[in-house]
C-alpha cells in the first residue's frame, strides 16, 4: 500500500464549529513566583526572620490570560518557541497546576502524556510495570489485565515480559511505555511532545496509532515544535509567545508565523571576519540583503515565498557596463546559486562618480529551507577585474512549511500509475 | 457526549474520582511491598527480622541486665507488641515524610490525587503491621497469653493508631515540601516520643505526678489498653489510668485533631504541591 504524504492528505471531516466545545480556557493565568533567596528550611526562617516575613521575589508570568476553545474532536496544535508557557498551559489543562486566575472546563476523560514510562519502576518486570502504569494513567485493574496482551504485542515485546525493567534498552522502554499510553481510552488526549521516539519502524507505528485516534474523533492536544507535524495532523493551531496567544488559525498559517516568529528576530549583520576583494576604488558594494514581494526587506521567509536578491553599489569613479553578481550559499557553504548581469543585461550602463544604484535579482524561491547567505560583487566589464566582492554580506533564513530532503525544493508533481 | 458536566480542574488532595483514587492508592503500596522484599524468599522473615531483632537487644538489656520488667506479667509479649505497635508509627510518619518530593515524576507528570502518596504509605506500613502481627499473636500463645473476647479490641486500636499515624503523615508530607529540614526534627521527635512513650516499659512506672498528662498521648493510651486487651486483663485499663472514661476522650481528641489538621493543612498545600516541588 503506497501512502503519498502530503500535508493535506489524509484530512478528515474537520469538526464543525458548532461542533460542543471539550476544553475551554476562559482568561487563564498562570504565574510563578521565584524567590531571589528560597528558604527551604525552618533553620533559616528562624535565623532570618526579616527575610521570612517578606520574601521578595520575581514573578513569572508563564501563561498570561488566555482564552480559547478546543471543539470535540478536534486535533489541536500548541505551538510555542522554548519558555513560551506552552508546556505550563498543557499543564494547568492536564489538572497538575492550579491557575491564579480563570477557569479551565473540560468535557468527557482526559489522559495527558507529558512524559512516558511515568510511574515506571526499573526493579519491576514488564508485566507489573505495565499494569501499574496503566491504572496510574486511568485505567481500572481489570481494564489493565485486560489489555495486556495487546500492549505487549504493540510493543513487540512478548519475549521480554519477565524482564527487569533495568535491563532494557532504552528503545524497549520507550516502546513499552508508548504502548500503554496509547491503550488509555481518553476521549481527550493532551501530548507534549512524545511523539519522537523508538526506531522508524515504530515510529510509522506511533503515527498510524495517531491516525487511529484521530479516526475515533478523540480530542487531541498537541503541543510541538515540529511544523511538518502540525500541518500534516492538525486541525486548528495556536501560536503562544511569552504567555500569551499570538494567533489561532489554521496550521499551514501558524507554521509560517511560528517559522517568522522564530527566525524574524535574527539581526542583520555584517559578519565581522567576513572576506573582502577588490579594491573598491572604482565601485564599493555598500550592502546586500531581501526583499519580498511586496517590496520589504526581509530576515526570513517561508519555502516557495517570492523573493528577491538585492545589493546597493556605490561608484567612486565612471564606470561603463559593469557587472553586477550574486551568488547564494547555503548553511553547508554549498553555493546553491549564482547569476551575474552579464548574460542578461551586458549594457548596464554608464555609472558616474557619487552615483547610488540598488540592483534586484528576482528569483522564483526553489530554495530548500536552511539558512542563505549572499555573496554581493561588482566587476569591470568582461568581469575579469573586480571591483569589490563581500562574502556573505546577507543573510536569509528559508523556513519549511513542507516536507523537502535535498538542497533545493524543486517545483514537482507527482504521478502514480498502476500497471 | 456533549451532556457530561464541565469537570473543574484544580489538582486537589482527593481528585474527582474515588475509585480512581482507590485504585491508586492500593497500586502503589501494593507496588512498595512488592519492591521492598523483591526477589527474596524470604522476605516475610525480613519484615519480622527488624522488630525481633529490637525486641530481643531490649529484652535481652531490660530483662537480663537491669532487670526492669519483672514485675509486668508476660513483659517479653508486651515489649514485642509494643515495639511491632511503635514500628507501624514510626514507618508511617517517617515514610511520609519525603513521600511527596520522592514521587515528584508523578505529581508533575500525570493527573494525581495528591493525597495518594501519603495515604499509600499508612497503608504499606498497614500491610507490614498485619504481618508482624501474626507473628505476635503467634509469640503470645507460646508465652502462654490466652485468647479473649477483648482481643478483638485489637482492631479498633490499631485504628486509632493508624488514623494518628496518617494524621502526622499528611502534615508532615505537606510540610516538608517548604521545609527541607523537617526529617531531621521528625528524627530526633521520634526518639523523643519513643522513649517518652510505655514501650519500653508500662504506662504504671511514670511517676504519679506526670501519669495523668503523659497519658493522653494517644500512642501511651493505645498501649496501655492494648496491654489489658491482649495480654494481662487484670493491667488497669486505659481509662482507669487517665481517671475515668472522660479521660480518654484526651487521647482521642489528640488523635482526631492531629488528623483533622494533617487533612486541613494537606488540602490547602494539595494544589500547589506540583510547582513547589
Amino acid at each position: 500500500m503506497a501512502t503519498v504524504a502530503t500535508p493535506t492528505s489524509g484530512k478528515r471531516r474537520a469538526p464543525t464549529p458548532d461542533s460542543s466545545s471539550a476544553i475551554s480556557v476562559e482568561g487563564v493565568s498562570k504565574t510563578f513566583r521565584i524567590p531571589h533567596d528560597q528558604l527551604l528550611t525552618l533553620k533559616e526562617r528562624v535565623l532570618h526572620p526579616a527575610r521570612a516575613l517578606r520574601p521578595s521575589y520575581d514573578e513569572l508570568r508563564a501563561v498570561n490570560d488566555m482564552s480559547f476553545e478546543i471543539r470535540e474532536g478536534e486535533f489541536f496544535g500548541i505551538v510555542g518557541r522554548n519558555g513560551s508557557g506552552k508546556s505550563t498551559l498543557l499543564k494547568c489543562i492536564a489538572g497538575i497546576y492550579d491557575v491564579d486566575a480563570g477557569t479551565i472546563g473540560v468535557r468527557g476523560r482526559l489522559s495527558p502524556f507529558i512524559e512516558l514510562g511515568v510511574g515506571f519502576n526499573m526493579d519491576l518486570n514488564a508485566r507489573d510495570n505495565v499494569i501499574i502504569n496503566a491504572i496510574m494513567l486511568g485505567l481500572s485493574r481489570q481494564e489493565a489485565h485486560a489489555r495486556f496482551d495487546e500492549i505487549i504485542a504493540f510493543a513487540e515485546l512478548e519475549d521480554f515480559v519477565d524482564l527487569r525493567l533495568k535491563n532494557y534498552s532504552s528503545g524497549m522502554y520507550v516502546r513499552l511505555a508508548f504502548a500503554v499510553a496509547i491503550q488509555v481510552d481518553a476521549e481527550i488526549l493532551l501530548i507534549d511532545e512524545v511523539l519522537a521516539v523508538g526506531d522508524a519502524n515504530f515510529q510509522q507505528k506511533c503515527f498510524a496509532q495517531f491516525n487511529r485516534l484521530r479516526a475515533e474523533g478523540r480530542t487531541i492536544v498537541f503541543v510541538t515544535h515540529d511544523m511538518y507535524s502540525v500541518q500534516r495532523y492538525c486541525d486548528r493551531a495556536m501560536l503562544i509567545d511569552q504567555g500569551k496567544m499570538v494567533a489561532l488559525e489554521d496550521p499551514a498559517t501558524i507554521a509560517r508565523r511560528y517559522n517568522e516568529l522564530n527566525f524574524g528576530r535574527l539581526v542583520h549583520e555584517v559578519p565581522v571576519d567576513a572576506e573582502r576583494f577588490g579594491d573598491q576604488r572604482v565601485a564599493e558594494v555598500r550592502d546586500a540583503w531581501f526583499e519580498d514581494s511586496d517590496g520589504r526587506r526581509i530576515p526570513a521567509i517561508a519555502q516557495r515565498e517570492p523573493l528577491k536578491v538585492c545589493m546597493e553599489v556605490e561608484f567612486h569613479a565612471a564606470a561603463e557596463n559593469p557587472v553586477f553578481a550574486m551568488s547564494l550559499r547555503n548553511e553547508a557553504r554549498h553555493t546553491i546559486f549564482a547569476t551575474t548581469s552579464e548574460l542578461d543585461q551586458p549594457e548596464s550602463g554608464t555609472f558616474s562618480a557619487g552615483e547610488h544604484t540598488v540592483v534586484r535579482f528576482e528569483i522564483e524561491n526553489w530554495l530548500a529551507p536552511s539558512l542563505y547567505t549572499v555573496t554581493p560583487s561588482v566587476a569591470r566589464a568582461g568581469g575579469s577585474d573586480v571591483f569589490d566582492v563581500r562574502e556573505d554580506l546577507g543573510s536569509l533564513m528559508v523556513h519549511g512549511t513542507r516536507f523537502s530532503g535535498g538542497i533545493t525544493d524543486l517545483p514537482h508533481s507527482i504521478d502514480i500509475e498502476r500497471r | 457526549m456533549s451532556a457530561r458536566a464541565i469537570e473543574s480542574h484544580r489538582p486537589s488532595a482527593m481528585g474527582g474520582d474515588l475509585r480512581r483514587f482507590v485504585a491508586l492508592t492500593r497500586i502503589l503500596a501494593v507496588t512498595d511491598f512488592k519492591l521492598r522484599y523483591f526477589g527474596s524468599v524470604l522476605g516475610y522473615f525480613w519484615s519480622l527480622a527488624r522488630p525481633v531483632m529490637f525486641f530481643g537487644v531490649i529484652y535481652v538489656v531490660f530483662t537480663h541486665v537491669v532487670r526492669f520488667g519483672s514485675d509486668v506479667k508476660n513483659y517479653p509479649v508486651y515489649l514485642l507488641t509494643s515495639i511491632v505497635l511503635w514500628t507501624f508509627f514510626a514507618e508511617t510518619t517517617n515514610g511520609s515524610v519525603r513521600s511527596l518530593v520522592n514521587h515528584e515524576n508523578l505529581l508533575r507528570k500525570i493527573r494525581f490525587p495528591r493525597l495518594v502518596i501519603p495515604l499509600s504509605i499508612s497503608l504499606t506500613a498497614f500491610f507490614n503491621l498485619t504481618l508482624n502481627l501474626v507473628a505476635v499473636v503467634v509469640f503470645a500463645l507460646a508465652s502462654g497469653v490466652t485468647p479473649q473476647l477483648s482481643w478483638l479490641e485489637l482492631p479498633l486500636l490499631v485504628a486509632l493508631l493508624f488514623v494518628l499515624a496518617t494524621g502526622v503523615g499528611m502534615l508532615l508530607s505537606a510540610l516538608f515540601v517548604r521545609f527541607r529540614d523537617l526529617e531531621p526534627i521528625w528524627d530526633v521527635s521520634l526518639q523523643i516520643l519513643f522513649y517518652g512513650s510505655p514501650i519500653l516499659f508500662v504506662a504504671t512506672r511514670y511517676p504519679d505526678s506526670v501519669e495523668r498528662f503523659l497519658i493522653a498521648s494517644p500512642i501511651a493510651a493505645v498501649l496501655t489498653q492494648m496491654r489489658k486487651a491482649f495480654i494481662d486483663s487484670g493491667a488497669p485499663s486505659a481509662a482507669s489510668l487517665s481517671g475515668g472514661a472522660a479521660g480518654l476522650l484526651i487521647p482521642v481528641g489528640i488523635t482526631v485533631v492531629v488528623f483533622l489538621v494533617g487533612w486541613w493543612v494537606f488540602s490547602h498545600e494539595a494544589p500547589r504541591i506540583a510547582e513547589n516541588l
